[in-house]
């Protein structure tokens, strides 16, 4: 059982939320995750990426937009209620390489998970640049945060209601064309931004890091649920993850995989509330959108 | 075998038993007296609901079947047991109606027999070396010493008083064990009661192992495993669930840090193989693991279930085992209308039980011996459609002393599908090793013990399927009893 100590609402449909775990708090580093389950026998167990931790204080933060059944339900927690499952922390931590210049790429919600491994680089000494990107300037989430730790803070939209209007990759170019390119890209967002970011950086040759949320049931490879095709060969996101260098994953594959069950969790998010889901429909056209590109 | 009801079946065992002189049964009247059939529910009803298959004998079966073991002096079903129980000593009982003394006496050497009467495979353990079956030539007719232990263990269950274990006082020194399963659940029960402080360590959010994510509710009620994980706790066991050792604490920091005085590993045997074929990764693909968590675990078979599983209409399920059989009787209950089981070898190798070939074959699942999946097809949406399979043939011995399938040139075909479960095999999960400094483990990643479970590490002991290999529940507890009985001793001096 762990507590809810804390919950903000980031955005029409984003959430952040500090719980009590004070072991996973005391173990976790950059990069890991959670997995997550709100009832215990007939809950969804759904991974979600650690925000932030306070090991002394024996809580953690996470981050999530209610798109599913369970995101759903968790919004509808409040401070003081209890989660009944919470497990981890997963995967493996991210390696923060030895490097002079990390451009930080985060998309939508991916802002959250992006802000320890931000974090961690600049610590490390790199210089620091961090693109974040959202639909519109009502979904930017941590922007006070990441403009704490970022030596260059570059904030875009699609629609252009805040900073740029363009879509992450475009600053992101402009990075890799500098005189002195960057040592290293860390993405992290929707799949398709990812695939984008990698796609952009593989033509300039710099290396890039991906972290995949993929579906999974047991996050220690007893299942094989979350498997992607990384160069040819198939790895596991829980535990070989979930960090992937983004010029080898499979995202069209990963993404497939990603809608298995498309239509059963449609029935039961609308078995949980009946009224339309607009988050999704959303995520929908922004994928369109950046497909499109 | 047609099916007959459990009316019937108790009507046959009334009528026999009303003919027997029981107390004057020569060898030869014993031999004579009929093999007790398993009831069971009706396979066309049963093809649609989760409950368990078998029933369980009725007294008066158990009377009869009991009166049919020919008290051998030299007990050579008891060299076919893992764990020795004095077979011939609780099936006597049984025929004296002396329920207590027969469960007492399988207690001694078994702390799980509801559960391995249900799922031992007894064909190849005791009951392959019971007289009975020899001399009638046919191990089929041997003594069903399985569905007696069962037949005991159920009654105890029902009519258990509450007495509590005897737990002797509290030494103030602390084991950790690290997963539920059989291994796990053995050795906390048996170092407990020596009064040493015991913590089980479990990932999931519920404790059991493989019989709770595992084997399926028609096969295993998880009442039933539950009530073992309730006894635990009865006994003053803390079980830690959502708890990954190597992750949300290392082994090095339970022992250095956490205070524990000694720790056993009983992690199973949870890493899924897959075959390395082009379309694996295809949507529609699925480990039997992930399948039958779904189903059990995380009960995706109740309409009430937040988890989301297949609801596949063509499956194909690739395997012989027990694994195999478990997803393909799965898949009928989840409603598929075809169910394929896809086997490179012929029936006689499978290493299934022959209780569950029989079983999932009344239930319609199709079986596809000696042919092998090539590659899976799939559609531009990413989604199966179908496999290319190989025929093949059985050719000399290989190693294992089976006939070893070479496949026929160009017999290519193709079934049309929209699920594949692979039930190929699991290895070992490296967490705990790659974690754990010095734990020694040999080229197939399971951890390397000695015959007390003694690890290469002090104080580190480990047994189950991290040290087999996938094998079974009966050997799990065994290696559990032993690791614990080292446990216990060191732990004294
Ligand atoms: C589908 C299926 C059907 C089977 N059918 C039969 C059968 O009919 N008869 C038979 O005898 N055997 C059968 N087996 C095999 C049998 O279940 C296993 O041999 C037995 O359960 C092994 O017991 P164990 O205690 O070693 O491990 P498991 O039962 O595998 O339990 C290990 C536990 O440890 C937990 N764990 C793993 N790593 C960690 C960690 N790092 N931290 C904390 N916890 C951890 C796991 O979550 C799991 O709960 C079957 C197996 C499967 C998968
Ligand atoms: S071998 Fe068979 S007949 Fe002999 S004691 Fe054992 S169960 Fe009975």
């Amino acid at each position: 059982m762990n507590k809810i100590i804390e919950k903000k609402q980031l955005s029409d449909d984003v959430f952040q939320m500090c719980i009590e775990a004070p072991l996973i708090a005391r173990s976790r580093k950059a990069g890991q995750f959670i997995l997550l389950q709100i009832d215990t026998d007939f809950g969804e167990r759904i991974p979600l990426t650690i925000a932030n931790g306070d090991a002394e204080a024996g809580t953690i933060t996470i981050v999530f937009q209610s798109v599913g059944a369970t995101t759903h339900k968790l919004s509808d927690k409040n401070v003081g209620d209890y989660i009944e499952n919470v497990l981890g922390p997963l995967g493996q931590p991210t390696h923060v390489k030895d490097v002079d210049w990390v451009v930080c790429v985060g998309g939508g919600i991916g802002v959250a998970p992006m802000y320890p491994i931000a974090k961690a680089f600049k610590e490390s000494g790199a210089k620091l640049t961090v693109i974040m990107g959202a639909r519109n300037k009502d979904l930017l989430i941590l922007e006070e945060d990441m403009k704490a730790i970022a030596d260059e803070l570059i904030v875009c939209t699609d629609d252009g209601s805040y900073g740029r209007k363009c879509l992450v990759t475009e600053p992101l170019k402009e990075c890799c064309q500098r005189e002195q390119q960057p040592d290293e890209v860390v993405a992290i967002g929707p799949p398709i931004m990812m695939k984008f970011c990698s796609l952009t950086t593989k033509e300039c040759e710099v290396p890039t890091t991906v972290s995949l949320n993929t579906i999974m049931i047991d996050g220690t490879g007893m299942c094989g649920g979350c498997r992607v095709t990384v160069g040819g060969e198939t790895k596991f996101v829980c535990v070989d993850g979930p960090e992937f260098d983004g010029h080898k994953v499979d995202f069209d594959n990963m993404m497939k995989r990603l809608g298995a069950y498309k239509k059963q969790e449609q029935v039961n998010h609308d078995k949980y509330h009946d009224h339309e889901c607009k988050a999704e429909k959303q995520a929908d056209e922004l994928v369109a959108k950046q497909g499109d590109k | 075998m047609s099916y007959i009801s459990k009316k019937e079946l108790q009507q046959s065992a009334c009528e026999i038993l009303k003919n027997l002189d029981c107390e004057n049964l020569k060898p030869k009247d014993r031999m004579q007296i009929p093999l007790q059939e398993m009831p069971s529910q009706d396979p066309a009803i049963r093809r649609n609901n989760m409950e368990e298959v078998a029933i369980g004998y009725t007294p008066e079966q158990a009377k009869v079947e009991a009166l049919r073991c020919l008290q051998c002096k030299n007990a050579p079903c008891m060299k076919g047991c893992p764990v020795n129980i004095d077979i011939p000593k609780f099936i006597q009982e049984i025929a004296e109606e002396k329920y207590q003394d027969s469960i007492d006496t399988i207690k001694v050497s078994s702390l799980l027999p509801a559960v391995c009467g249900r799922v031992c495979p007894q064909e190849t353990q005791c009951q392959l070396y019971c007289t009975l079956g020899k001399a009638l030539k046919d191990v089929e007719q041997s003594v069903s010493i399985g569905r007696l232990e069962r037949f005991v263990a159920d009654r105890d269950a029902q009519n258990a008083t509450d007495v509590p274990i005897e737990i002797k006082p509290e030494t103030g020194k602390k084991v950790a064990i690290i997963g539920s399963g059989p291994a796990g659940i053995t050795v906390a029960a048996d170092v407990r009661r020596e009064g040493h402080e015991v913590t089980v360590f479990e990932a999931f959010h519920k404790p059991g192992g493989v019989l709770m994510y595992g084997i399926p509710e028609f096969r295993l009620p998880k009442e039933i495993v539950q009530r073992e994980i309730t006894q635990l706790k009865k006994m003053g066991v803390k079980i830690e669930t959502n708890f990954v050792v190597g992750r949300t604490l290392t082994l090095p920091q339970l022992l250095d840090e956490e205070g524990f005085d000694a720790a056993f590993i009983g992690s199973g045997a949870g890493l899924p193989t897959f075959m390395n074929i082009e379309g694996e990764n295809l949507v529609g693909v699925f480990s039997a693991n992930e399948y039958l968590t779904r189903s059990n675990l995380m009960r995706a078979f109740e309409e009430k279930a937040a988890t989301p599983i297949a609801r596949s209409k063509k499956v194909a399920i690739l395997g012989g085992g027990n694994v195999a059989m478990d997803a393909a009787r799965t898949a009928v209950r989840l409603g598929a209308d075809e169910v394929y089981l896809i086997y490179r070898r012929s029936e006689a190798e499978m290493p299934a039980r022959i209780e569950e070939v029989e079983h999932a074959k009344e239930e319609g699942v199709i079986f596809h011996v000696l042919e092998n999946v090539k590659r899976i097809l799939g559609n531009d949406d990413g989604m199966v459609t179908g496999v290319e399979c190989l025929r093949y043939e059985l050719g000399e011995p290989d190693d294992s002393g089976r006939r070893r399938p070479i496949a026929i040139e160009n017999s290519e075909f193709v079934i049309e599908l929209d699920t594949v479960i692979v039930a190929i095999g699991n290895k070992s999960n490296p967490l705990i090793p790659h974690t754990t400094e010095g734990l020694e483990i040999n080229k197939w990643g399971n951890i390397v013990a000695d015959e007390d479970g003694k690890t290469s590490l002090d104080k580190v002991y480990a047994g189950g399927d991290i040290v087999l290999g996938a094998a079974t529940v009966i050997l799990a507890m065994g290696e559990g009893r032993k690791a614990a009985a080292a446990i216990n001793e060191m732990l004294v001096d």
